[in-house]
This record gives C-alpha cells, sequence and structure tokens, in this order.
C-alpha cells in the first residue's frame, strides 16, 4: 500500500499522463482487502441536483466503476444503479443505515432544499408518507462515520441556490455541520472524489481549507498554475472566447478559484475550460454561479492596500514580484470572504427580475403553510420542521436595480 | 381497485413517482409525477443572454449539451446570428458526442438491468429476479458488454471533451460558434475514439438489442405510446434551421406534416395558473401562479401539439425520418434508440471528413437592446426548445419545455393523458411487488426527472411544479 507521502505525491503530481483514479483502484482495493471490516459501505443520497457528479463519478471508469463496485466499496443505496423499485430500495437503504450505524460513508449529491420544509425534493415514501430530502439528509448524517458533499450544489448550494434560489437551496454542511468533507466542481472531478475518499478510507480525514475542501485538490490557486499565465504576465489577452490567450479580459476567475485543473485536465484529455479557449467560471468556488456571472465578463479591478490595480495592466507595470503581492492578496481576500461578497454582489442580474414571480411563490407559502403536524418525517424525531429550525434559511441577497456597488476602498482611491 | 405508489422509481436521473390504480392485474389509470423542482427560468431573468448557454447545462447532468445547444440557438436567434459552417459541423460533432454517451449509459446502465441477471453485489443486490428469460451463456455475454458499455459511456464523454474542453457541462459550445478551431491532431484523435464506439455499437449495442428484443418479443405489443410523434429535428449541416440532417415533423392522425412550432401551446386547464387564457404559447406565456384556481391540481403544465398529446425521442425521429417504423411499443423504443446512436455515429465521421481545419469557428457579436428568439433541437429523449425574450440586454423572459414536460404532462382540458401515461394504462401487471413490466415502459423512454420538477405535499397529495 502506498504510504500517505508517497499518495500525496501522486495527488498533486503536476502532470499526470493518466487517471489519478486508475493509478488508484488496484492499490485501493487491496487496502480494502487487508482491511478486517471488508468493504466500507457507502450510502449515495441524491438531493437538489441535475445528476451530474453520478455521470462524472461514472466517467471514472477505467475499470473503475466495475472495480469499485465489486472490490472497493459497498454501495449500498444509489438510485441511479440499483435493481429495484419503490419500497424495495427504501428496505435496502434502511437495512445497511442500520447494519452500518456509525460505520457508513454518506456520498450527498445535490442541494438540501429547505423551501417549504424541505417539500421541493421528495426521496421515498415511508410507511405511506412522503419523506423529504432534508429529513432523510438528516437521518443519514446522524448516523454516518463521514459525510462528503460531492459537488458544487451539495458543498455550497451551487446552480441549485442560484439567485433568486426559489428552492431555498444550501449546502450539505448547512444542514450536517462542519464536519461535512466538500468535493465541490461542477460536476466534481472524478480523481478529486476518488482520491477524498481514498484518503478518508486508508488515511482518516484529510488536511482541509477554511471551506473544508481537501488541499491536496483544492489547495492551489489555479492561477497560478495555468499554463497562459506567461500571457498574463505578458499583457496579452483574449478579447472572445476561442482565442489562444489568457482569458482574464473576458471573465476567467482562474485569480480567484482553487483547483488543479490545468494540471489534471478533464476526461482524459488533454483538454480543460481555459485549454478550450473559454474562461474559466470557477465552478469550485462558494457562490458559483452567482459570482461567476457574467461568465464572459471581466470582474471588477481589485483594491488592494496601496492602489486599485487594473489587472491587465498590472500585469505589464508591476512585474512578477507585485504580481505574486496581488495574487496573495486574492488569497487573503477569499480566505476573509472580502473579496467574494463583492463579486457576488457585482455579478447579481441588475434588475432584480420577475419580483412578481418570487413574491407570488412567497405569497403560497404564507397562504398555505405545512401544518407540522403533517411534516414528512422518517423518524419522528427527526422531523423537516425541526430542521427548518435548526438551519438559517440562506437569504436571497437583493439589490436596488441600478445601484452600484463600491468597495470603500476603490472609493477612496477613486478621490486621489 | 386498488392504487399503488412507486418512489422512487430507479435508474432514471432523478427518481419518478408513479401511482398506478389496478383493476385486477390491469392498469386502469396512471399519474407520473416529478419529485424535485429548483426553478432555473426564475435564476435566468435579468442575466446577461451569452450566461444562458452553461447556466442551462447544469439543469441537467445527462442532457447538458441539449439545454447549451437549445439556449444557444435561442439567444443567436435573438441576436440574428449565423455561425461559421465550420462550427456548425464542431457544433455537432461536440453535441453528438453527449448523445452517444446518454444511449449508451441509458441503454446499458438504466434499461439493460430489466432484462439481465445482475451481478452478486450491492448496488445490484437486492436483486428483481422477475421474468429473467436469457440463459446463462447469453446472460454472461450480455453482462461482458454491459461492463464494456460503461467504459464506452466515458470514451464517449473523452470524445466530447476534445474539442468541449470537459463533460458533462461543455465549455466548447457558446453564442457565437464554438471556442476551439479543428485542427489535424484533434480530428485524429476524435477519428480514433469515434471509430472505436461506432465499432462497439456495431459488434455489441446492435447485437445485444437484438437478443433483448428476440426473447422478449412480447414487449412489441406492451406499452404502446399515443401513436402520435413530433420532432423538431436537430444537426443543421449550414447556418440557422434550413438544412437539417435530422428532419423536423410531425405525425399526426396517419399522416406526416411539416412542423409548424406556432401550433405549440401549454395547457393551464389543470394547473395552479391563471393567466388571460386557457391556453398559451411559450413564447408569450404570461399566466402567474395561482394556488387558489378551482380547477388546478398540478404546477406542471401541459405542452401539447394542435391539442394533441405528442410522443418525442429517438423513435419519433425514426418514424418522421421513415428509418424504422415498425410499431410504438416498449421494444421499439429500445430498438429505434440504438438505431439512433448508430446513424449519428457514422454522421459524425462524415462531419469529421467536412471540417476545415483551421478555419474561424467563432462570429464575433453585439447583444441587441432587445429581441426575442426560439431555440428548438431533439435532446436525447426528445424535443427540447427554449423561448427568451431579451429586454435592456438582459434576458427579460425565459421558457423552457422539456422533452420530460411533454411526456409526463397531465391531463389537458380534453382529459387527454400525458404519453407515458397512456403507454402504462393497460398494461396487465404480474410482478405486484416490484411492478417491473411498469419500470420497462417508463425506462423504454429514457425519461430524466433533472428535467422536469414538481412539488409533493405531506398529505400525498401531488403538488405538481412546471419545468425546473
Amino acid at each position: 500500500m502506498l504510504t500517505r507521502r508517497e499518495f500525496l505525491s501522486l495527488c498533486t503530481k503536476a502532470a499526470l499522463t493518466t487517471s489519478l483514479a486508475e493509478l488508484l483502484l488496484t492499490d485501493l482495493g487491496q487496502a480494502v482487502l487487508a482491511r478486517e471490516s471488508g468493504k466500507p459501505t457507502v450510502i449515495w443520497l441524491e438531493l437538489g441536483s441535475c445528476t451530474g457528479n453520478s455521470i462524472s463519478f461514472d466517467n471514472v471508469a477505467t475499470p473503475s466503476v466495475k472495480e469499485l463496485f465489486s472490490n472497493v466499496i459497498d454501495v449500498r443505496y444509489h438510485w441511479l444503479f440499483m435493481n429495484v423499485e419503490g419500497h424495495n430500495t427504501l428496505a435496502a437503504l434502511r437495512q445497511a443505515q442500520k447494519e452500518k450505524s456509525g460505520q457508513y460513508i454518506l456520498v450527498v449529491e445535490g442541494s438540501a432544499m429547505l423551501a417549504d420544509g424541505g417539500s421541493w425534493d421528495i426521496v421515498a415514501i415511508e410507511n405511506g408518507r412522503p419523506v423529504t430530502g432534508l429529513a432523510m439528509l438528516q437521518d443519514l448524517g446522524a448516523k454516518a462515520k463521514h459525510v462528503i458533499a460531492i459537488g458544487t450544489c451539495a458543498a455550497f448550494g451551487g446552480p441549485s441556490a442560484t439567485h433568486p434560489n426559489p428552492s431555498q437551496s444550501v449546502g450539505v454542511q448547512e444542514v450536517l455541520g462542519n464536519r461535512v468533507i466538500n468535493t465541490p466542481g461542477c460536476p466534481c472531478h472524478p480523481d478529486w472524489f476518488i482520491g477524498t475518499l481514498y484518503h478518508l478510507i486508508n488515511y482518516g480525514i484529510p488536511e482541509m481549507d477554511a471551506y473544508n475542501r481537501p488541499k491536496l485538490f483544492y489547495g492551489r490557486l489555479l492561477h497560478d498554475q495555468c499554463q497562459r499565465r506567461t500571457y498574463f504576465e505578458k499583457g496579452i489577452f483574449a478579447n472572445n472566447p476561442g482565442e489562444p490567450w489568457c482569458m482574464f479580459k473576458i471573465g476567467c476567475r482562474g485569480p480567484i478559484t482553487f483547483a488543479d485543473c490545468p494540471n489534471r485536465e478533464w476526461n482524459q484529455t488533454d483538454n480543460w475550460p481555459v485549454g478550450c479557449n473559454t474562461p474559466c467560471i470557477g465552478c469550485v468556488e462558494p457562490g458559483f454561479p452567482d459570482i461567476s456571472m457574467p461568465f464572459f465578463q471581466r470582474y471588477p479591478d481589485v483594491p488592494i492596500p496601496t492602489r486599485t490595480v487594473k489587472m491587465e495592466k498590472a500585469a505589464l507595470a508591476l512585474g512578477v514580484g507585485t504580481l505574486g503581492a496581488i495574487g496573495m492578496h486574492f488569497a487573503g481576500n477569499i480566505i476573509t470572504k472580502r473579496l467574494r461578497k463583492n463579486l457576488a454582489e457585482t455579478s447579481m442580474p441588475l434588475n432584480p427580475p420577475g419580483p412578481h414571480n418570487l413574491a407570488q411563490l412567497e405569497g403560497i407559502k404564507a397562504v398555505n403553510p405545512v401544518p407540522a403536524a403533517q411534516q414528512p418525517a422518517s423518524d419522528p424525531a427527526v422531523t423537516a420542521q425541526h430542521a427548518i429550525q435548526q438551519v438559517p434559511t440562506q437569504q436571497v441577497r437583493t439589490r436596488k436595480p441600478g445601484s452600484r456597488v463600491k468597495p470603500k476602498r476603490l472609493r477612496r482611491t477613486l478621490k486621489h | 381497485m386498488e392504487t399503488h405508489t412507486i418512489l422512487p422509481l430507479t435508474r432514471i436521473h432523478q427518481p419518478l413517482r408513479l401511482d398506478i390504480d389496478l383493476e385486477g392485474n390491469t392498469v386502469i389509470d396512471s399519474r407520473s409525477s416529478g419529485t424535485m423542482f429548483r426553478g432555473f427560468e426564475l435564476m435566468l431573468k435579468g442575466r446577461d443572454p451569452r450566461d444562458a448557454t452553461y447556466l442551462c447545462e447544469r439543469i441537467c447532468g445527462i442532457c447538458s449539451t441539449a439545454h447549451g445547444v437549445a439556449a444557444t440557438s435561442a439567444i443567436e436567434d435573438a441576436i440574428g446570428l449565423e455561425v461559421t459552417p465550420n462550427a456548425a459541423l464542431m457544433r455537432n460533432l461536440i453535441y453528438g458526442a453527449d448523445i452517444l454517451q446518454n444511449h449508451l449509459r441509458h441503454f446499458y446502465v438504466l434499461a439493460l438491468p430489466d432484462y439481465i441477471d445482475t451481478p452478486n453485489f450491492p448496488p445490484f443486490v437486492p436483486k428483481s429476479n422477475f421474468d429473467k428469460r436469457l440463459s446463462k451463456a447469453e446472460n454472461d455475454k450480455l453482462l461482458e458488454s454491459y461492463w464494456l458499455g460503461v467504459d464506452m459511456s466515458r470514451l464517449a464523454h473523452q470524445l466530447l471533451a476534445i474539442y468541449g474542453g470537459k463533460a458533462p457541462h461543455q465549455h466548447g459550445i457558446i453564442v457565437g460558434g464554438t471556442s476551439m478551431v479543428p485542427d489535424a491532431d484533434r480530428n485524429n484523435r476524435f477519428r480514433g475514439l469515434l471509430s472505436s464506439l461506432l465499432r462497439f455499437i456495431n459488434e455489441h449495442m446492435l447485437p445485444n438489442t437484438e437478443l433483448i428484443a428476440t426473447r422478449y418479443n412480447d414487449y412489441f405489443k406492451i406499452g404502446k405510446g399515443p401513436g402520435t410523434f413530433l420532432s423538431y429535428g436537430m444537426f443543421p449541416q449550414q447556418q440557422g434551421r434550413s438544412k437539417l440532417k435530422y428532419p423536423a415533423g410531425v405525425y399526426l392522425n396517419g399522416k406526416y406534416a411539416e412542423l409548424d412550432p406556432g401550433l405549440i401551446t401549454e395547457d393551464n386547464t389543470f394547473t395552479w395558473f391563471s393567466g388571460s387564457k386557457a391556453q398559451e404559447k411559450p413564447a408569450d406565456a404570461d399566466s402567474l401562479p395561482d394556488r387558489h384556481k378551482k380547477s388546478g391540481y398540478t404546477w406542471l403544465k401541459a405542452p401539447r401539439y394542435a391539442n394533441q398529446v405528442m410522443e418525442m425521442g429517438p423513435l419519433a425521429r425514426m418514424w418522421i425520418s421513415g428509418d424504422y417504423r415498425n410499431g410504438t411499443s416498449t421494444m421499439d423504443r429500445l430498438i429505434a434508440r440504438t438505431l439512433d446512436a448508430k446513424k449519428i455515429a457514422t454522421w459524425m465521421l462524415e462531419w469529421l471528413d467536412e471540417l476545415a481545419p483551421g478555419q474561424a469557428t467563432f462570429t464575433p457579436f453585439e447583444i441587441p437592446d432587445s429581441g426575442s428568439g426560439i431555440g428548438l433541437t431533439e435532446a436525447m429523449r426528445g424535443s427540447l426548445g427554449h423561448w427568451v425574450k431579451i429586454e435592456a440586454k438582459k434576458i427579460a423572459h425565459y421558457q423552457i419545455i422539456t422533452p420530460t414536460a411533454w411526456l409526463f404532462s397531465p391531463k389537458d382540458k380534453n382529459g387527454k393523458r400525458g404519453a407515458v401515461d397512456t403507454a402504462i394504462v393497460g398494461t396487465k401487471v404480474k410482478d405486484r411487488d416490484n411492478f417491473s413490466e411498469i419500470g420497462r415502459i417508463v425506462r423504454s423512454f429514457d425519461p430524466c426527472f433533472s428535467c422536469s420538477a414538481h412539488l409533493l405535499e405531506p398529505q400525498g397529495q401531488i403538488d405538481e411544479f412546471r419545468i425546473f
């Protein structure tokens, strides 16, 4: 079996010629066989999602899906693969939950939906009553050894929570707390997920960043690893998608995105969004996609302590040393969430769309509240109502039409 | 009469809820519905029109390129933009790869376990051993193809990523064309992978489908659809919709006719939507949610063509193009999907030859102050339409009608059921524990409920929601 050090170096290796998962699988299988407890049990719960992460997981297949299912993990519940229907599926889930209580790994795909007590997402019928995804998440989460949120919806709300977030979607950690390990991405790269799973099974919880993402995969700024970084430094920028230069001026989110796409690349090809002559849209970041839209628009100038930096000019004028400082500044701002807040505010639709629609949706909730006694519940102790009390509903950010948000420091700079 | 509820109906993208009424062993009524609602149409309002491509892809992980193509076409229609012939070919190649991925994944991962004895480890156990008719040798052969099929669907996504950047949720197709200019190196790799896929389709998928169709030939009589077909057509050979490789058209009342998008309406009779009229056209749907509407029982509007329920998907494409007109049953749908895969893979080789390496694929454009556009295409599982209005350079109105909305729609004002419910009603059920027969019928439509949406209330009533 690989030592932890070997494993880490394998994961961060600059140019992987083949899929990481492919390299790991044999080893992962051996490690599992060596364990007395047998294959670790995995329960895969899908909530508010597009199923893209299951598809991406499927894309790991050399020989992964067969190898994974037969020798590595014991997937007791995943409704995209299961043979039986309806109550038989649920029976399998409950049996696994009971047998492996406190030992299973819960993988959650998709956002937790809070609207109307969670009833916008129904995942099963139990004892004649619908069970909400939210209630199921709480119930399964309470008895899981580890929880992995796969994809940006599960990690941070993601596309499901796009403004105005009609379904009041939030990330899994808003419901289950800080213990959730986030492997975001839209979709999550199969290597990121399998690598995290491998670490979890063999070495325990990986080292994580401020957003509970394994540093192994989400530890470095994408901008610093980009093949087109030299163009950025020389000030050679693409003015349209399709040009082979730095994508910064047409909205690349590389400078605020922590992922290893430039090195890892996608689908066993040499390609990834910037390689494909389009901007990175920052899909692994909290606040995606709101902080990234408009996707093809350069984001606002960045205030740093001494001046406001117009990034494309900064590259030429300031030289590489200062650029490093800017990079650090980006990183600092991301940790403090300041930059993210500014970006989110500037990228929301300027004219909040059709408030009458939302108001109507709100109105429906107001005139048709779900009585507490009829709350769907898989376990009387864990009701959706209970969940709502615990979970702060994500505030929908609204702006007055036409108002522009100016960061404080930017305003100060403009006065000079 | 007894009523059974099946939730989740597995091996579908996002689960399906199905309520069926049985009289003896015969299904006398069926009400299908999805169980999750996210509200993408609301999210799109006020956005930069160029964002629609990438945001709409997030509606669905398996047919993301279809939503990307429909959104892009709608925005380009509103701008009045014509892409270069090279860009049209590139789009067909990227889109074709995603369709191959979908068809392979559907046939092997989703549909095949209904007919074969699956492996003896989770997630394939617990198993339903109802009505398995293959000999051990045949079963082993299909099981081998199953695992190969999983690999092949991954290769199809690899194929997509060569020009699409990544999959799912590709980056290559954008408003204005595509982002990569074809070159000999990539064409070469594309051709290699595509040839492997085509060989697999010929040597495995076709014989596998044939074997299932032979052993389960009673399914040529089970699950018959409404007998009406609609196709928006797909794969433009040049700019616009002037020359489509897959023709657009309808088959209605035993006659073939040209498609008239103006005849598409959404019926609100039994929905909680109030507008100026009971039926509205997608481009100017002005109905608003009205939970107190007396006749309403659902949030899901019922799309209709000339007031008729329509079936769509590979079988409809085959009927309208004239390639396969054997029937309208469960097995016909499976066969049509396999033929669709072969046909598209063969075309893709031709398009690859037509590509002009080094020639432009992106046309710069200005977003107009206002405009409106329609993007029609054939998603993997049927006709997909996006309707957009632009005002003040932002998206002011967005409507999406997915194949799932057509296929799983509620009754309309004439009391007509949606296509899937029509196919289920009349089925004789032997497997009362697992309802395998129903599962086979439903999955032959390749449903995708990431693309639909609705809401259930705790009392068990169905409060359906409109698309997304």
